[in-house]
């Protein structure tokens, strides 16, 4: 088709007519429309807005128009264009948006498949629980101590009023070792003995650790296991204060209702002494009152043979087994769980128990 | 203790109702342990009557010969019942459960058709009623007894009973007897006591029924005897009484001994009872004699010790005091003469004695807790009077007592303390009150002045009042009151940092384990120690639970490979384990320590002298981990563990102990147990804290564990505190990243390369980070290429390339005159 030097062509001034433009602004929206995807409807780019496209070539015919109708023409065919250019952008927004639509999909992955790529380990309940424990007392204004497990027997006999000829210390219950004077601490108390020889009152403090018996290894007993005891010396502390102290931690452990209940019991290290329970409402079995440990008021004897003035001060200590609280808080049913270390045991608990 | 109720009644005048949980209750708040209350009638349910037999039919064609009956149980018909036993005639009482009925152990009886006839009940042994085990034949019962047909059997049988078991506390010898638990059930329940310790008896007589020498009166403050001659040896003990022993877990033997155990379990006070026939001359109370023998009643011949205390006669001891009689001395089947001993014995001595010759006999137990050194001419008395009536004789008029007994202390109680110690109001009155109940003389009004009973040696000081007086206002009345708070200063940077280390090893893969500190002897060799290992020098436990770990650990990781191990054994096969635990390091010159008193505090020195003694127990924290650190699985391979992550384990911890990276240094070292060529000391500062790598391959073969098993062990007590933090200044220019790959000879630590970068390169030097490590044959068998990221850039402007440059430069050249390093491809 040449018609660049023909300076007039009917059938080209034709192209500016209303219906030939309408008719390229339909076809043009016609083709956009059946164009699948943006690829599709690219091709289809400059046979409708190219400068070979109806529109453009009529905007051409503009010039050989007469100037009256110039101006009339140029509008149709802006309007035209716009229309076509309209259709372009709306079909093409319409593709992407297909597409980003189906690249979702395409992209989707199982999110349950496993990620154990660094699997985490644990720590042992026994660990977690005593530092919940002693989180309690730190609340309270306690500070946590230890000592030696290796201890002095003074420091864990003689300086508790348990006297040489207490049947305890004996080889049937306590560990001794080929140097003299030295005994496996068989309970926490000895380092409450090292905090009243270092500090002066007030004392408030909290000793998580290990102790030894010997009994051995079943169910329910273990040689090697771990107690918290608490001391506190002051002035005017009584048995009242004693009792406030375990209500607070019962209920600080095990929730609202916990409370304790006490049995006269016989402490060479404490007088009076008791027993206590705790009520323990999430037991699996129903609630009850199940059997925590032993407390009293610190025997005048102990206060003076640590350096402590009895006529001025006095104190309580409590003490329980923190295995024994693992059992019937968590329901741990054999202590040999707990002593084997099975990772399938431990990783259970996760990083708290 | 094991008693019964219809015991204690006798001296207490309980509520006619109450009920099991109502004793139960009483005895635990009185501070007795209870181990079982028993009510024994209810341990047969339904009608269990009295009946007598009217015919008995002889059944024959069975294997054994059965009989039916017709018996009279008090209703208008006679009760038809099949019976296998032989040993009743027509018109004998016994005992019949009817229809409906339960037997111990869940024995349910009915009406059934049995070797062709109906029977309607049984007719009961006294082993089916759980009375003993006896099964020779059905309960005939005496014809003296006054029940009629159909009555209840049960107090016939003696089914009645409660029978009641506790545990007595060490400090209260006088719970160890009906009259002490009798007196505080009467305290509980505010009911009267008949105190059986007081009934009336003669006093001791100048003249003796027999010659005796307490030549020791610390061992012995008291003896008094007395001499019944001419029983029936044959006398049986009457049946109440075996019935009470029997119910207290003791065996009867024969009237005379009987009496006495009896008595010990009624009073409280253990007796002897001599054949007075086969004693040879005058009895003398002293301490044994070194090297001196006694075979006593269980057969066995003792060496005794020079604080056991005897009695003689002229062939020397015949009883081992307190804890044991002779076999030549002591009543035997037909003796007629008698001789009682009621003494008081020293309970330290008499404790040390049984625990000496592991003799924890009923009498030792109560002598060690304390008996009443008041009760012997009663107990005597009672005797006495128990044994002519029931065997006749002659008791002798008169009586021996040596008494040296001395009065209880005063104790002068502030009447204020009980209030103050208790956090209960409790008034003068209120404290004489409560006192004068469990048998205090009580006088006095701001100071009260206390007379304890004879029976409670225990009561010595105030705050032993103070207690009872606790005890018996209740425990549980006692108010719930928070103290003032103390004044914390938190975790200590030590238990800080053990707890950061356990979360991060935990979120790191290791699970936390507590191994008992127990190692073989072995354990040493095992791990390849050096002969002059300081960890060789361990303690040891004189009384292990297994001679096969005796010693004490100086190292966590022979427990802890013990615990891989088990968790290989039970199929684990990837495993990363720690612990933080103490070990034990003795001090090689340790001596005894000083004695240290408890009237005082022991002074500064003589507490250091004594802590001087005490084994180093620092904190050590250790990993050991075999199989893969990083699981194969869909995205592809895993990673076996291996030295390195056991040094990262080390790192890990010390990071979260808070001290900074820059602080630490890791170098090869040979140190056992691990792989001399795969070892690294970790120091922080100039400390060596420890160790890490892959074991040596004799320490996995000795441990049994898989290959290239790896290891760290750190010592967490000389880790410094966690320092406070500088703020880094960040610079918001850009960085200028620069790679140099350097040739050096192999053995050059990568460490110690990064180190000579790092000062090269100055302080325009933001990070140096190891990318590659490239060995090949261009290079030569003994060169290797580090390849190193430099990341470089100033706090204050955009960086030049030259300026980059020549920091690169600079930083290879320290290398190049250090280490001879060659940029490659250079």
């Amino acid at each position: 088709m040449s018609y660049r030097n023909d300076p007039y062509d009917p059938k080209q001034a034709a192209l500016l007519d209303p219906s030939s433009l309408d008719g390229a602004v339909a076809e043009a929206e016609k083709a956009f429309a059946q164009a699948t995807d943006l690829d599709a409807l690219a091709a289809l780019k400059p046979a409708h807005l190219g400068d070979r496209s109806p529109i453009s070539l009529a905007r051409r015919e503009i010039g050989s128009l007469p100037p009256a109708a110039k101006s009339d023409a140029g509008k149709r065919v802006n309007v035209a264009r716009q229309a076509v250019q309209a259709a372009y952008d709306a079909r093409a927004t319409e593709l992407e948006a297909d597409r980003a639509a189906r690249v979702l999909v395409e992209e989707r992955v199982d999110v349950t498949l496993p990620w154990t790529r660094r699997p985490r380990g644990a720590r042992h309940p026994l660990t977690t629980l005593m530092e919940h424990m002693g989180d309690i007392f730190v609340g309270m204004g306690y500070d946590i101590v230890d000592g030696p497990q290796l201890e002095l027997e003074w420091a864990n006999f003689d300086a508790l009023n348990i006297g040489p000829d207490n049947p305890v210390r004996g080889s049937s219950d306590t560990f001794f070792v080929d140097l003299p004077g030295l005994v496996m601490r068989t309970h926490t108390s000895p380092g409450q003995v090292r905090t009243m020889l270092t500090r002066q009152p007030p004392i408030y403090v909290v000793s998580p650790g290990r102790v030894y018996r010997t009994d051995e290894l079943d169910a329910t007993h273990s040689p090697v296991f771990h107690q918290i005891e608490g001391l506190v010396i002051d002035e005017g502390i009584t048995m009242a204060h004693l009792r406030g102290t375990l209500d607070h931690f019962a209920r600080s452990m095990f929730g609202p209702d916990a409370r304790t209940r006490w049995r006269p019991h016989y402490f060479p290290f404490t007088e009076p002494s008791a027993e206590f329970d705790v009520w323990f409402a999430q037991h699996r079995d129903g609630p009850r009152w199940v059997e925590w440990g032993g407390c009293g008021m610190v025997n005048p004897r102990v206060l003076t043979a640590c350096g402590i003035d009895p006529a001025k001060y006095s104190g309580f200590a409590f003490g329980m087994g923190v295995e024994r609280t693992l059992m019937f808080r968590n329901g741990v049913s054999d202590m040999r769980d707990m002593v084997e270390g099975d990772v399938r045991f431990t990783t259970n608990f996760g990083m708290e128990s | 203790m094991k008693t019964s109720l219809s015991w204690l009644r006798e001296y207490v005048e309980l509520p006619a109702g109450i009920t099991a949980s109502e004793l139960d209750a009483a005895l635990t708040n009185l501070g007795m342990e209870v181990e079982g209350i028993v009510d024994q009638a209810a341990t047969v349910t339904g009608d269990l009557v009295v009946g007598r037999v009217l015919t008995i039919e002889e059944l024959t064609g069975f294997k054994k010969p059965i009989r039916f009956t017709t018996v009279d149980v008090g209703r208008d018909t006679p009760q038809e019942i099949v019976c296998g036993a032989r040993n009743f005639a027509e018109g004998d009482l016994v005992v019949v459960i009817l229809p409906g009925g339960e037997l111990p152990g869940g024995f349910k009886i009915g009406a059934r058709k049995t070797y062709g006839r109906n029977s309607h009940g049984m007719i009961c042994s006294a082993a089916e009623l759980g009375l003993s085990g006896d099964h020779s034949g059905i309960i005939v019962l005496p014809s003296s007894v006054d029940a009629a047909p159909g009555a209840d059997a049960r107090p016939v049988v003696g089914l009645d009973e409660v029978l009641i078991e506790v545990e007595i506390t060490p400090d209260r010898g006088y719970e160890m007897s009906v009259r002490g638990i009798a007196r505080e059930l009467a305290t509980y329940f505010s009911v009267p006591f008949t105190d059986p310790g007081l009934t009336a008896a003669p006093a001791g007589t100048d003249a003796v029924p027999y010659a005796v020498d307490v030549q020791d009166t610390v061992g012995c403050d008291r003896f008094a005897a007395r001499v019944v001659r001419g029983i029936d040896p044959d006398a049986p003990s009457p049946e109440w009484m075996q019935r009470r022993l029997v119910a207290a877990g003791i065996r009867t033997i024969s009237l005379p001994v009987d009496i006495t155990n009896y008595l010990m379990l009624e009073l409280g006070q253990p007796m002897h009872v001599f054949d007075l026939n086969r004693l040879k001359g005058g009895l003398v109370v002293r301490r044994a004699h070194p090297g001196e023998k006694l075979t006593t009643l269980d057969g066995v011949a003792r060496v005794l010790d020079v604080e056991d205390m005897v009695i003689c006669d002229e062939t020397g001891p015949i009883s081992l005091a307190a804890v044991m009689g002779g076999e030549t001395s002591e009543w035997q089947q037909g003796t007629v003469d008698v001789l009682l001993e009621a003494a008081h014995w020293d309970p330290v001595m008499v404790g040390r004695t049984a625990r000496r010759h592991k003799l924890f006999s009923e009498a030792a137990k109560r002598w060690e807790r304390g008996v009443d050194p008041r009760l012997s001419l009663v107990a005597l008395e009672r005797a006495v009077r128990i044994l002519t009536s029931h065997a006749g004789g002659t008791a002798d008029e008169r009586i021996l007592d040596i008494d040296h007994v001395a009065s209880p202390a005063v104790v002068r109680l502030p009447a204020t303390l009980a209030s103050k110690i208790i956090g209960l109001e409790f008034s003068a009155a209120r404290v004489a009150e409560l006192l004068t109940r469990i048998g205090c003389d009580v006088s006095g009004d701001d100071e009260l002045e206390v007379v304890p009973p004879s029976w409670r040696p225990d009561l010595v000081a105030p705050i032993d009042l103070v207690e009872e007086v606790a005890r018996l206002g209740g425990y549980n009345e006692i108010p719930s009151v928070l103290p003032p708070a103390g004044a914390s200063r938190g975790l200590t940077p030590g238990q800080r940092q053990r707890r950061s280390i356990g979360r991060a090893l935990a979120e790191n893969g290791y699970v936390e384990v507590l191994s008992y500190p127990f190692v073989a002897p072995g354990t040493a060799d095992a791990l390849g120690l050096a002969a002059d290992d300081p960890r060789r020098s361990a303690v040891r436990l004189t009384n292990p639970l297994s001679e096969e770990e005796p010693m004490l650990r100086t190292s966590l990781l022979a427990p802890l490979l013990g615990t891989l191990k088990r968790n290989l054994g039970r199929g684990r096969r990837d495993v990363a384990l720690f612990e933080a635990g103490t070990v034990f390091r003795p001090h090689l010159a340790a001596t005894a320590p000083p004695a240290l008193g408890v009237d005082r505090r022991p002074t500064d020195e003589e507490w250091a002298t004594a802590n001087a003694i005490v084994p180093e127990q620092p904190w050590h924290l250790a990993v050991v981990l075999t199989g893969d650190i990083d699981p194969a699985g869909w995205w592809g391979d895993g990673r076996a563990a291996s030295w390195a992550d056991a040094i990262e384990a080390a790192r890990i911890t010390i990071a979260a102990a808070g001290v900074p990276a820059s602080r630490v240094t890791v170098r090869a070292t040979e140190h056992a147990p691990w792989h001399p060529g795969r070892c690294a000391e970790i120091l922080v500062d100039d400390t060596v804290i420890g160790h890490a790598g892959e074991l040596h391959p004799s320490v996995i073969a000795a441990f049994e564990l898989p290959k290239r098993t790896s290891a760290a062990e750190l010592d967490l007590d000389a880790l410094p505190a966690a320092p406070v933090i500088d703020a880094p200044l960040i610079s918001t220019f850009p960085a200028a990243l620069i790679d140099v790959a350097l040739v050096l000879d192999r053995g050059i630590p990568a460490a110690d390369v990064q180190a000579a970068l790092a000062e090269g390169a100055g302080e325009l030097l933001e990070s140096v980070s190891l990318f590659d490590v490239y060995e090949s044959e261009q290079l030569g068998a003994d060169k290797r290429s580090l390849a190193y990221k430099l990341t470089f850039r100033a706090a204050d402007r955009t960086l030049t390339s030259e300026e980059t440059i020549a920091a690169r430069d600079a930083a290879v050249a320290v290398t190049a005159s250090r280490f001879g390093a060659v940029l490659r491809g250079a």
